[in-house]
């Protein structure tokens, strides 16, 4: 299968004419230059001797959300975790290509990882408050990026909480132990705690897919009210949040990127047969 | 006798041989409980933990001079060996991955396993002999020598049971990775960590052989750190060796007050543990 895929992805980002008949092609929004807040250039990435992506390159546009979806295993973490570079604490990897932040090459020589950390905020998976307090979580990266003082901290504090819809649940029990929460609780502490850093872009692996269906619409909700601040990029599994979430949609399969485009295109009318047998189920 | 019944008979005789070997293992130490609670309880006295040791032929007196000196010999030890042990602990769990991690803690588990005699001679030739006379310094220091591997090691094991994704989430959020061990990793271990630092304390207060050339012992009450100082077990050791029946009863009443400071920090670490683990989860 491979060759008739590659074919299609030598250009991913282009519009491609399938000749899928005459359905009204969605006009494809072009992205200007200046608005790509987050930008991949010819991305390469090994894990030792296996090559786990092969030329990705993709704009994500400022104050959008873009879901990455493909089936497991398909490289759409590894991309994110090059944003921010979160691969490098990973031992026997190497990455070839650029990542633009802004338009600044993040991999280049001298890069400031700390800083680029702090700028391209992450959540993860899996919940991982630290077994602190409620409030010691969301202060460490203010606290280990000097940013506040006594006095400006608990302020940072309760806006970070806010900003992710849990203040009222938290507001009194700030000093107990952050494991002590619920699960969605949790996930939400884990995304105050990046946005109490005031990131510019927030990175999200598969945020919910440990949480269960109330939790997981309070945090698709919570996405939705931070896109008007931030830049998003989030994997799922689940394409009904990537429909439900995102502007833009970009489909991986094995290391590639297949297809990125607005997302309603992508779900009604999309460029790539494999796309379309991806998100209609009938593999994946 | 068909195969069902030999079956049966096996794994009763297999369970068997399990409880008896459990037997084995707890009869001496109940039996060593039981004898010097039996020699000891009798000699035990308010005297022996406030008075100093009499002259020889006079009957009564104590080792308080020897309890204190036992806890400043401890108190010295883990002055030095629970940083270094655990500083050392987060390096193998955090950097140790490369083959110079691996020699480290190959250093580790041989220094574990050298005989406390030969620590002891270390530090005689290290801290007794360049200032020609023996402290209660260079016998914390051998103390703190053996305690070093163990947190050292205690450390690392714990370090790589906290999930790895707590360290990423520190490393997202723009800590360096030094940070986020001594932020993150450790605070997350630490009930853990505590536990292993009271075992090695319960482990070197038994310790006799590294005190006999650098503590030495002193018949007199002393905190000073330049000067010999008694401790419960080269204290016994002398006393249980001695012509006199008084001092081997003072030996028993020293034995039992030793495997007691033992046992309280064995209870200790358990309590600690549990009191920590605790405050983690609500």
């Amino acid at each position: 299968m491979s060759d008739t895929l590659l074919t299609g992805v030598e250009a991913p980002v282009q519009p491609v004419s399938t000749g899928r008949g005459p359905a009204p092609r969605v006009e494809d929004r072009p992205i200007p230059e200046a608005a790509a807040r987050l930008e991949t250039r010819r991305l390469d990435f090994w894990y030792g001797p296996k090559q786990a992506l092969h030329g990705i390159s993709l704009k994500i546009p400022e104050k959008t959300v873009t879901a990455f979806i493909g089936p497991s295993g398909c490289g759409k973490s590894t991309v994110l975790r090059c944003l921010n570079r979160m691969n490098d604490i990973i031992p026997d990897t190497r990455v070839e290509g650029e990542v633009l932040l802004d338009g600044r090459n993040v991999y280049a020589a001298g890069t400031d990882v700390v800083d680029l950390r702090r700028r391209v905020g992450m959540v993860f998976q899996k919940s991982n408050p630290f077994p602190k307090s409620i409030f010691d979580n969301v202060a460490y990266g203010l606290k280990i990026n000097g940013m506040g003082r006594r006095s400006g901290l608990s302020a940072r504090v309760e806006q970070a909480l806010r900003r992710a819809a849990l203040w009222d649940e938290v507001k009194d029990r700030l000093d107990t132990s952050a494991l002590g929460l619920s699960g969605g609780q949790q996930q939400r502490v884990c995304i105050a705690r990046a946005l109490a850093v005031e990131p510019e872009v927030l990175l999200m692996d598969e945020p919910c897919s440990a949480l269960d269906p109330i939790a997981t619409a309070k945090v698709e909700e919570l996405i939705y009210e931070l896109k008007r601040d931030y830049t998003i990029v989030i994997v799922t599994h689940n394409m009904q949040q990537a429909a439900r979430v995102s502007e833009r949609t970009a489909f991986f399969m094995l290391g590639r990127l297949v297809e990125h485009d607005r997302t309603e295109k992508i779900f009604t009318n999309p460029g790539q047969k494999i796309t379309e047998d991806y998100i209609t189920g009938r593999f994946g | 006798m068909n195969g069902t019944t030999r079956r049966k008979l096996l794994s009763g005789f297999v369970v068997f041989l399990c409880g008896a070997a459990v037997v084995v293992a707890l009869v001496p130490l109940f039996l060593i409980f039981a004898y010097v609670l039996q020699k000891g309880f009798s000699s035990l006295s308010w005297d022996f933990f406030t008075r100093n040791p009499r002259p020889v032929g006079e009957t009564g007196g104590g080792m308080a001079n020897a309890i204190v000196g036992t806890l400043i010999l401890i108190g010295i030890a883990s002055g030095i060996a629970v940083p270094v042990g655990m500083v050392a602990g987060v390096y193998l769990s955090e950097y140790g991955k490369k083959p110079f991690g691996s020699l480290v803690r190959f250093t580790a588990d041989v220094l574990n396993g050298v005989p406390s005699i030969v620590i002891g001679i270390f530090a005689y030739g290290l801290a007794v002999l360049p200032v020609k006379h023996f402290s209660a310094l260079a016998g914390g220091l051998a103390l703190g020598f053996m305690m070093i591997p163990i947190i050292t090691r205690t450390t690392e094991e714990l370090l790589n049971l906290v999930p790895g994704t707590l360290r990423e989430g520190a490393l997202a959020l723009g800590a360096t990775r030094a940070r986020a061990a001594f932020s993150v990793m450790v605070p997350a271990a630490l009930p853990g960590i505590m536990t292993g630092i009271l075992v090695a304390l319960a482990r070197i207060a038994g310790e006799t052989a590294p005190l006999l050339f650098t503590a030495f012992g002193n018949r007199f009450f002393s905190t000073r750190l330049d000067q010999p100082i008694a401790s419960l077990t080269v204290q016994v050791f002398t006393y249980a060796i001695s012509p006199y029946d008084d001092w081997h009863r003072q030996a028993w009443a020293g034995a039992l007050v030793l495997v007691a400071v033992v046992f309280l920090f064995s209870v200790l670490a358990r309590v600690v543990t549990r009191r920590l683990e605790r405050m983690h989860r609500t």
